[in-house]
């Protein structure tokens, strides 16, 4: 056994796992989601006691009670001003925000578009099923216009909303997509976000196998997966389908699908850039929608801003070089005073 | 320069110089006219002269109405005195009218006899149809004729003042309110240096500016002595005050110094959330100004991620703090439970105003009382105090700060408009009297393996542990569900959810044992006992001693503690044949105290938007006690 204290004790999967009885329905999506992060956390090098996991409401909300972590299971919708909170007084601490659709797009919409645009340092996995699970199946804010759920028998009417093209257009420094049954691009992707410095948004598409069976089968079946997916790659060309046949080349400022050989090389296809300074390209991409086309997924955005809570700390800091360490004393003197003797 | 020239001319002893007690002017006017700056210097130079000073500023909810409109009125009263003080007055003594529409808003206020002040050049055809006036009040026989009127032609002495400066119309215009400071300073013979100096201060960057007002205000000052309108002034000695030194404070000043002393002593930096509201901005503005004390202030996009924030940032381990009025509150409400679901430290200032919904933004009221006790979904209690003046505010937020983090409980603290914008002079502390705020978090195990930490085991006080992310060995889950007493696991079990409703219960409710027991002023027994809380001390206080001073059988009781209520409550008023609430709503605490101590406690209730005068809370005494 090692006597240097300072040494990080080495951790493994089973380490983040708390004693709590996991309560999500079988063969629910976010079990995958919550065996890689446990793979993913303890290569980070960060000690188990520097983690914080906060949540709102709804079935991915449950996730910080499994992981043996600190943690912190909010209210609707709350959970990105609650993680604000503790990021802000605790820049050194490593913040997870774990959500959903319902709970970061509905009731939470609001505080989610001004977490990524402040840039602060939390990594926001939003769990895309495309319907409310905890309440019973309902219809969400990313269930396609039509869906029949409880409460719209008749099909919903509401256009849906883009989850990767809100946080584009909220100045996001960090966007990334995985599905939860790619292991593989999953822990990637995650591994990604540990890395940035600033908001990382994730959306994993998650299945609902109980409410919404299925709603990214197109995305999973292993037969037609490679047909409807693109992994991304900074600086490779936009290809895909089983034998990398098709590619996606842009037409005045559109993308389009097109075969390669018959006069089209990789070098006619877009060329993916995530450092791109401009979000333009990484909101293009996110547009791309199945059935028209495939969906990218892996890093669509990651470029390095300053971040809100360091931010918020150097001014205290410079504050206190300028004006020195507040003193009471002074700070009750100060203004007009007079002596009553 | 006639009026200059004019004032060197002659001695200004030539005019008597009288003295009395306690003096109330008030300035108003457009709400672009300066009033608010005019009524602050004034309390500055009274204060720094030694008078007691409460002020009393009435705005309107619009930054800038059409001018001359009624709409647009913007007041600033203050009330200096050598006696001690506690309301701004009943009645004026001096009120000065920018404009048609501020003298028609006003007028009433004015005792007879009072001296009237008006800016004559305002009073044109426009301006009076903007007020509704259908003639010029100055030029009618009589009805003005019940006060010492002066009409003095402010917009063009005030232009000839800085005429050599060569500034646009428009900006010499904006001077006239120091042309009317000026001459109420000569009217109370204050000592101009302190707004002379923050004439300086303030506009240093540009001379012109800094020599334009001091023209003004000089101008003023001459106008007094010189003409033959002003006969006499008058002079109000320095106040018997405690001794010590002193300085004016705000009650929003106030707040925001007691939360940054309290994270001080508790050797914490203070994080503060907040959403812009009126009255209660000022609390964000302060703080924002203390950086160095290590304060975090963010802005946040709404009022529930402000009080969401603060949750958060009391996991952490930190003094956290959020201010409102009630419509922000209501908002708070959910994120509030969760609070004290989770059993965390932590402070929400409600700085009431009138409601409901938006209701009356710069008015006060005290109408958040049973929204501060009840307006949460559970059973859902929290310690409530409630500040009684400006200063207390000061005492109150270390208070909250002192209970929350005793007891392991959000706590809300109620101020109102009244006393978060109201002035009074504030005896300096020194750090040695000031109360430590002991703070304790566990202390993890070393070798990172997990311990039988338990999150919800309850010291005496029924607190649990505040263990705080970075701790080793500590790691713990919180929310918003129903937890197992001890280890802080969900569960929905009967018997956990009801011994953990009664437990929260009986936390907040044994707080009684830690707050200072009620005490009266006047008899120990009696007739009648008036109990007020909060803002409402000075007008309750002031009209029991003048009820005492008569020979009546009357006490007072002021509560600053509404959840729970000091222990004896119920046995000093039992004490009384009668108890009189009176109360800016319409008997919330009444309602309360009915409920708790079975009395036939009888109100007084005010919904106007304003605080008691004396004079109405001593008719309703006699009312009372004639009953």
């Amino acid at each position: 056994m090692s006597t240097d204290s300072s040494a990080l004790p080495v951790l493994t999967a089973k380490d983040f796992a708390s004693d709590q009885e996991i309560r999500w329905c079988p063969r629910c999506g976010d079990y995958s989601i919550l065996a890689q992060m446990k793979k993913v956390l303890p290569k980070l090098g960060i000690p188990k006691e520097n983690f914080v996991f906060v949540s709102g409401i709804g079935c991915s909300s449950r996730f910080p009670y499994y992981m043996d972590t600190y943690g912190f299971t909010g209210i609707n919708g709350r959970d990105p001003a609650l993680a604000t909170g503790v990021k802000v007084r605790r820049p050194d601490l490593s913040v997870w925000v774990i959500t959903g659709d319902g709970d970061a797009l509905s009731i939470g919409g609001n505080h989610l578009m001004h977490a990524i645009r402040r840039n602060i340092d939390l990594k926001i996995i939003l769990f895309n099923n495309q319907i409310y699970g905890l309440t019973k199946g309902q219809y969400s804010p990313t269930s396609p216009l039509g869906s029949r759920t409880k409460s719209t028998p008749m099909g919903s009417v509401d256009n849906p909303v883009t989850p990767l093209c809100v946080a584009i257009g909220s100045e996001a420094t960090f966007v990334a997509r995985a599905v939860d049954v790619d292991i593989k691009g999953l822990v990637e992707t995650l591994e990604r976000a540990a890395a940035h410095k600033g908001t990382a948004f994730v959306e994993v598409y998650q299945d609902c196998n109980v409410f919404n069976p299925g709603a990214f089968s197109y995305a999973t079946d292993k037969k037609i997966k490679e047909d409807n997916l693109i992994y991304l790659e900074h600086g490779k060309p936009l290809i895909f389908g089983k034998d990398g046949e098709k590619g996606i080349r842009l037409n005045e400022m559109k993308p389009e699908i097109v075969e390669l050989g018959k006069g089209i090389s990789e070098d006619d296809l877009l060329f993916h850039d995530e450092k791109a300074e401009e979000p333009s390209l990484a909101f293009l991409l996110s547009r791309m929608r199945y059935p028209e086309f495939p969906e990218p997924v892996g890093v669509f955005r990651d470029v390095e801003k300053s971040v809100y809570d360091e931010r918020v700390n150097a001014q205290v800091d410079e504050a206190v070089q300028n004006k020195g360490e507040g003193d009471l004393e002074a700070l009750f003197n100060s203004g007009d005073t007079w002596t009553v003797k | 320069m006639a009026a200059i020239d004019a004032a060197t001319a002659e001695s200004p002893e030539q005019k008597p110089l009288e003295e009395v007690e306690t003096v109330v002017v008030r300035f108003c006017g457009d709400s672009g006219d300066g009033m608010q700056l005019a009524g602050t210097q004034l309390t500055n130079v009274s204060a720094v002269f030694g008078n007691d000073v409460v002020t009393l500023p009435d705005f309107p909810a619009e930054i800038r109405a059409p001018a001359g409109t009624l709409s647009g009125v913007s007041g600033f009263q203050i009330s200096f005195s050598s006696d001690d003080i506690y309301t701004p007055g009943d009645e004026v003594d001096t009120l000065v009218a920018m404009n048609p529409a501020a003298l028609k808003a006003n007028i009433a206020d004015l005792k007879r006899g009072g001296t009237l002040t008006v800016n004559e050049d305002a009073f044109e055809k426009s301006n009076l149809q903007k007020a509704h006036y259908d003639h010029n009040p100055l030029e009618s026989e009589d009805e003005l004729a019940g006060y010492r009127l002066h009409k003095v032609p402010m917009t063009r002495l005030t232009r000839d003042a800085v005429e050599e400066l060569g500034l646009s119309q428009k900006i010499a215009d904006r001077c006239k309110n120091f042309f009317a400071l000026g001459l109420v300073f000569w009217l109370y013979d204050r000592d101009p240096t302190p707004t002379k100096e923050w004439i300086n201060a303030k506009f240093g960057k540009n001379p012109s500016i800094v020599q334009a007002n001091l023209n003004a205000l000089a101008a003023g000052s001459n106008y007094g002595y010189s003409t033959e309108s002003f006969t006499v002034h008058y002079r109000v000695p320095p106040a018997r005050l405690a001794p010590g030194k002193y300085r004016k404070i705000t009650g929003n000043e106030a707040t925001a110094f007691g939360l940054v002393t309290a994270a001080k002593l508790a050797g914490k930096k203070l994080f503060y959330a907040g959403y812009p509201i009126t009255p209660a901005s000022d609390i964000l503005h302060e703080l924002s100004k203390l950086k160095n004390f290590g304060v975090r202030t963010c802005q946040v996009e709404d009022e529930i991620a402000a009080m969401t924030a603060v949750v958060g940032a009391a996991y952490t381990g930190e003094l956290a703090v959020t201010a409102s009025s009630g419509p922000g509150i209501c908002l708070k409400a959910e994120a509030m439970g969760l609070g004290v679901m989770t059993e965390l430290p932590m402070v929400i200032v409600d700085v009431q105003r009138g409601g409901p919904s938006t209701g009356l933004p710069t008015k006060t009221e005290q109408s958040d009382l049973l929204l501060a006790m009840y307006g949460r979904n559970g059973d859902c209690p929290l310690p409530i105090l409630a500040a009684s003046g400006p200063g207390d505010c000061f005492q109150m937020a270390q208070e909250a700060f002192r209970l929350a983090t005793e007891f392991m409980t959000p706590v809300i603290l109620l101020t109102d408009g009244y006393i978060a914008n109201g002035a009074e002079p504030w005896r300096i502390p020194a750090i040695s009297e000031l109360r430590p705020v002991d703070v304790v978090h566990p202390e993890g195990t070393n070798n990172g393996h997990e311990s039988d930490f338990r999150p919800y085991a309850r010291n005496e006080k029924l607190a649990r542990p505040w263990a705080i992310p970075g701790t080793p060995g500590l790691q713990h889950r919180v929310g918003g569900l129903e937890k197992s007493d001890g280890t802080g696991n969900v569960d929905y079990s009967p018997e956990n959810h009801e011994h953990m409703v009664k437990t929260r219960q009986a936390k907040v409710a044994g707080i009684a044992n830690h707050i200072p027991e009620q005490t009266v002023e006047g008899p120990e027994s009696g007739e009648l006992l008036v109990l007020s809380w909060g803002g409402t001390y000075g007008s309750n206080r002031t009209a029991v001693r003048e009820c005492l001073r008569a020979g009546k059988s009357v006490a007072h009781a002021h509560l600053r503690y509404l959840n729970p209520m000091p222990r004896n409550l119920g046995e000093v008023i039992s004490r009384y044949k009668k108890v009189l609430i009176p109360e800016l709503n319409t008997g919330q605490l009444r309602l309360l105290i009915r409920s708790y101590f079975l009395v036939d406690a009888v109100g007084y209730n005010k919904i106007k938007g304003k605080p008691f005068l004396v004079s109405e809370l001593v008719s309703k005494i006699d009312e009372v006690l004639a009953s």
